[in-house]
């Protein structure tokens, strides 16, 4: 759409701006400040500049976590984004089905995070949790406090009941805007399923996707009430994801400047990703419709 | 005389060709809708599941949870669900809840609206970077500004009120409002804006009579992302608040005292979370099946 120069529309923004920025600017200015002092008390601290933050980038532990953190988000990505896809393709279209499929699978978006992480809880524990006494029932040492590979595996599990719903709420919207057009000459085209898939449903899917992915990996970069409810972090520190990493330093611990560095740390990790997949996924989709024009 | 000699019209035996193709067709599709529709159902198995569980274990007492393992409830009980609506510390955590969502949405509907329009619109200085600005606020983990809203909100006085919880979500739910609404209204044609000036519409007037209820479908699906993100929300909402304003999923924690862990009461209060959202889904489900990708395709 061509847009109209009109410098007036700021007046517009500026609500929002204003709301935004008092919750965003003044506590990112507050963890900058934190970041290169030593805080003791409210009235004690030291200048002490970058010293924290050499500090967070050469401690292991965070180096671990930061690991396990691209792991688990790269997993879930890889896992949620092909079944949302799927789900999405095999709901029905219309009638009293959809509107039911749909609200079934809604459901747990809806529910509090930490109720999630005890839901799990309730339905993996080896002693009244269903799926926990099935595994055992079938013979195998199921224990998620302490293994940690089954605690691993839990945690995706949880994740993909948990966010593959909003994948597939997106593309179900996605899919529903196409054109029936698009379908039709497809058939007159003799199309395969594949190929319709392929170049009429993908590409038009592209921008929902961009919504869901780049949600999706901002919220698995800060997970922290699911796994902290369900297995604390443990076993040994096997799914201590970085926001737990962090909320023990700040509030456990009230380490003020070696968090604050981390969390711009942190931040900018997010940030950085973020943009690559942005640009990355934008560029992809203005190379499709070149090529659809041609 | 030989067999290959036609005997019957030609009209004849194309539509008995057509029909027999029709015939395989319906049955080749009968399957493929059987295959597609038992996938799915695997799927909502797998959603349900541990929901059903948590059901499951609400009508339970403890002793019965702990006791035997059984898949459904053998002595059905409702004292869970009594034991939180008779406590006002328990039922008074939905209030606070649901205030403070109700609140962060009108909000953050109310300021997203005008600036969506700003930037599907119109080109202003700095237009494309206040839009990744805003993106940004939407990849800041909680977890970064727990301490700095702590003091903010605490030197300013709001600390534990529906109102600072409601405020601190705007930094994640703004922008995602900003985000969809803007698809949303892209995809209405400029001409309807200027026919509207040329009859004489003012901008509030045309906004509301005019714009607004042609994306109706987008605001609704908006509601729904801006209520599941703050209903669900945790770290937040649990540090700006001590008792007064104190959500749900912080009272849950409660459950867990220096004598164990009470499942029952835990899970029912889990499924009392569940209700709300289902509400709300009900309501935009229309919505969210036809609207959502409107202009963002």
């Amino acid at each position: 759409m061509n847009k109209v120069q009109n410098n007036r529309a700021w007046f517009l923004i500026l609500p929002m701006l204003l709301l935004v920025a008092f919750s965003a600017i003044v506590p990112l200015m507050t963890v900058v400040n934190y970041s290169v002092q030593d805080v003791f008390d409210a009235n004690t601290r030291f200048f002490t500049g970058t010293e924290w933050f050499e500090v967070m980038l050469n401690d292991r532990a965070l180096q671990a976590a930061l690991l396990r953190q691209f792991a688990f988000s790269f997993t879930i990505l890889a896992i949620e984004v092909p079944l949302g896809i799927g789900i999405a393709l095999l709901m029905p279209k219309r009638g009293w089905q959809a509107s039911a499929v749909l609200i079934l699978i809604t459901l747990p978006l809806l529910i509090p995070w930490n109720v999630v992480g005890s839901i799990w809880q309730l339905f993996t524990r080896s002693d009244i949790g269903l799926m926990g006494v099935s595994i055992r029932e079938l013979g195998y040492a199921y224990n998620i406090t302490r293994n940690p590979s089954d605690a691993w595996v839990t945690i995706i599990l949880m994740d993909v009941w948990h966010w593959t719903p909003l994948i597939a709420l997106l593309c179900y919207s996605g899919l529903r805007a196409i054109p029936d057009a698009y379908y039709q000459a497809a058939r007159i085209d003799r199309a395969s399923k594949w190929a319709v898939f392929r170049y009429i449903q993908l590409p038009k899917l592209t921008n929902v996707l961009v919504i869901g992915v780049l949600l999706r990996f901002m919220h698995s970069f800060m997970i922290y009430a699911e796994p902290f409810v369900l297995t604390g972090g443990g076993p040994g520190s096997s799914t201590t994801f970085l926001s737990q990493t962090l909320t023990t330093m700040a509030i456990g611990q009230r380490d003020l400047g070696p968090s604050a560095a981390f969390s711009l740390i942190y931040f900018l990790i997010i940030l950085l990703v973020c943009w690559v997949f942005y640009t990355a996924i934008m560029n992809s989709q203005k190379d499709n419709t070149t090529q659809g024009g041609a | 005389m030989t067999s290959s000699v036609p005997t019957t019209p030609d009209r004849v035996r194309r539509q008995a060709a057509e029909a027999a193709a029709k015939r395989r067709k319906r049955t080749r599709s009968a399957t493929v809708r059987w295959r597609r529709r038992a996938l799915l159902g695997f799927y909502l198995i797998f959603v349900i599941l541990p929901i059903y569980w948590l059901l499951n274990l609400s009508f339970q007492s403890n002793s019965e949870i702990l006791g035997t393992f059984s898949f459904w409830p053998r002595s059905f009980t409702l004292g869970n669900y009594v034991g939180i609506f008779t406590d006002a510390n328990w039922y008074m955590g939905y209030v606070n809840s649901l205030a403070y969502v109700l609140m962060n949405m009108l909000i953050s509907i109310s300021v997203a609206l005008p600036a969506a329009y700003a930037f599907s619109r119109f080109k202003f200085i700095g237009d494309k970077h206040l839009f990744f600005w805003l993106l940004t606020n939407l990849m800041a983990p909680p977890a970064v500004f727990l301490l700095p809203y702590f003091q903010l909100y605490y030197s300013v006085g709001l600390f534990d009120t529906h109102i600072a919880v409601a405020l601190a979500h705007c930094l994640f739910n703004i922008p995602l409002a900003v985000w969809i609404l803007e698809g949303f209204m892209s995809g209405v044609p400029k001409e309807v804006d200027e026919t509207a000036y040329i009859d004489g519409y003012s901008f509030p007037a045309f906004f509301v009579k005019i714009f607004l209820p042609m994306i109706r479908s987008g605001i609704g699906v908006t509601l729904f992302f801006l209520f599941m993100f703050s209903w669900v929300e945790l770290l937040l909402s649990r540090t700006l608040t001590a008792t007064n304003a104190q959500p749900i999923a912080s009272i849950m924690t409660r459950t867990s005292t220096a004598s164990g862990i009470d499942w029952g009461t835990l899970a029912a209060a889990g499924v009392l979370t569940i209700i709300p959202g289902i509400v709300v889904v009900y309501f935009v489900r229309n919505h969210i099946a036809k609207g959502f990708a409107l202009g963002r395709t």
